[in-house]
């Protein structure tokens, strides 16, 4: 089937069998390996990418589905020349060891913090209909998606939290 | 994953016809549990009509002060929208405790509410299990049984339904709006869409094949106060042992039954005036055990008056 995404801001018409996953086109079709394939179940967040700013599981979705989407990788969010302040804040902060969940943290934090501005609540959350107070309980709830086997967590939320105070 | 083809439906009508006409379709809105199950060939669909883009997806107020949800909003649309937060806060509980923001920014509400079973002998596509394959047995009867219903299974299926916004749906005395194939919409409350497994565990609703969930219709919200509470074997990102919902003298009791467990022997006690304690008693006597799924008892007795005495603080009301 023919569909035209728009991937990290070109638009890219693939003609694909209806079952390839976003995430198989993205790796398998338009070659950028970035999103991980950790479970293929949607249960481990390394192939989160973000769809018109929002974080899903590329893994869990039909790359037929997204015909006409807006699709950010980590191979849209910066490059080595010029780094996303939330990629140079894993790497200050030492946020990976084997770094294959990395792109998926990094997408979904990046999404996670959208959503912590629209206020958007967790189940951390006390109060639902107050502003959301950004501890890091609710950090940490919010990238439950996201399993890093090498258990880098305690780095992960010190990235997130100094690149969410430097983008802030 | 076994060949399909796909369509994107351009509006509810068209979706309903071509499932009428097309043997073997579903309905695909977020995916997230369809696409895992074809992917393990658990399900196999010949065609997908995806309904995902229809404008189904509004949350609206009625004319009677309640909210109706569109069928295809995002859970996290849902749990976020401030309607839903100060008039029906259990709901947004709810909601957040179930899976992980990326499912829940994807996954819709009709689709939740049909969401299938985690009973691992239905996952498990090299055991019998009569919800999957029908006839072949029951492996949870006499196997891993720890997740397994306590109210209203039957020796055909012991599995409970996971959907934690169900639960809160139930609570909150929500219908349901149904378009039909042949085009007709009705209505009905959402308790009566789930059905008990008896002997056909494998027909978990009783919506007409084909039929098209539209909207969640929520009444006013009760007076009192709403909690939702869950207990599960991590702190985030896990299917429950056990959840109760309560929305002022209603309650509904999740992952312990096929459907979400309206629990009305204990509001019915809670009405009269006995205590949390003796209330949920009261609903514990139909429940039964199959081994190790007998400490579900217990852990109910001990949540359901933490969670009454929860709902009872000041500021739990809508």
């Amino acid at each position: 089937m023919k569909t035209t995404i728009t991937v990290n801001g070109e638009a890219r018409t693939l003609d694909v069998d209806p079952r390839v996953t976003l995430l198989d086109a993205l790796r398998e079709h338009l070659r950028l390996t970035g999103s991980k394939k950790g479970c293929d179940h949607g249960q481990c967040g390394a192939c989160t990418v973000l769809v018109n700013g929002v974080r899903i599981n590329s893994c869990l979705s039909l790359a037929v589905m997204h015909d006409g989407d807006q699709v950010t990788t980590i191979e849209g969010i910066g490059t080595a020349e010029t780094l996303h302040p939330m990629q140079r804040a894993f790497l200050t902060e030492d946020a990976f060891q084997c770094g294959y969940c990395t792109p998926g943290q990094i997408c979904s934090a990046l999404g996670m913090l959208a959503e912590v501005a629209e206020n958007w609540p967790s189940q951390e959350t006390a109060d639902l209909t107050a502003k959301i107070a950004f501890t890091d309980d609710e950090l940490r709830e919010r990238m439950s998606g996201n399993i890093c086997r090498c258990s880098a967590y305690p780095q992960i939320v010190a990235a997130i939290r100094s690149a969410a105070g430097e983008l802030a | 994953m076994r060949p399909f083809t796909y369509e994107r439906a351009t509006d509810a009508a068209a979706a309903v016809k071509s499932a009428a006409e097309t043997p073997n379709a579903k309905f695909l809105a977020g995916g997230t549990n369809l696409l895992d199950l074809m992917k393990l060939e658990i399900e196999h669909p010949n065609h997908l009509i995806d309904v995902g883009r229809l404008p189904l997806a509004k949350i609206e107020d009625t004319a009677e002060g309640g909210l109706r949800i569109g069928a295809m909003a995002s859970n996290s649309h849902v749990a976020a929208d401030p309607r839903v937060r100060a008039r029906y806060p259990v709901l947004t509980q709810a909601i957040v405790a179930g899976g992980s923001p990326q499912l829940r920014n994807k996954a819709s509400v009709g689709g939740n509410l049909l969401q299938r079973t985690r009973c691992a002998y239905f996952y498990d596509t090299s055991k019998p299990c009569n919800k999957r394959a029908p006839g072949s047995g029951c492996g949870a009867l006499e196997g891993l049984n720890r997740n397994s219903a306590i109210f209203g299974a039957s020796h055909a299926c012991i599995a409970t339904h996971p959907s934690d916004m169900a639960v809160a749906l139930v609570a909150l005395d929500a219908e349901v709006e149904v378009l039909s194939p042949a085009g007709q919409a009705r209505s009905f409350p959402l308790m009566e869409l789930h059905r008990l497994p008896g002997e056909t565990p494998d027909v978990e609703t009783h919506l007409i094949p084909g039929e098209l969930i539209t909207a969640v219709v929520l009444p006013p919200p009760p007076k009192g106060g709403q909690v939702y509470r869950k207990v599960r074997d991590r702190a985030s990102y896990s299917a429950g042992l056990a959840s109760v919902a309560i929305a002022g003298g209603r309650m509904a009791l999740g992952a312990v039954a096929h459907k979400p467990w309206r629990a009305a022997e204990a509001e019915a006690a809670l009405a009269s005036g006995a205590s949390p304690a003796e209330a949920i008693g009261a609903e514990l006597a139909a429940a039964s055990a199959n081994g190790r799924n007998g400490f579900k008892i217990n852990l109910i007795s001990r949540l359901v008056p933490a969670a009454v005495a929860e709902a009872r603080e000041p500021g739990r009301g809508a």
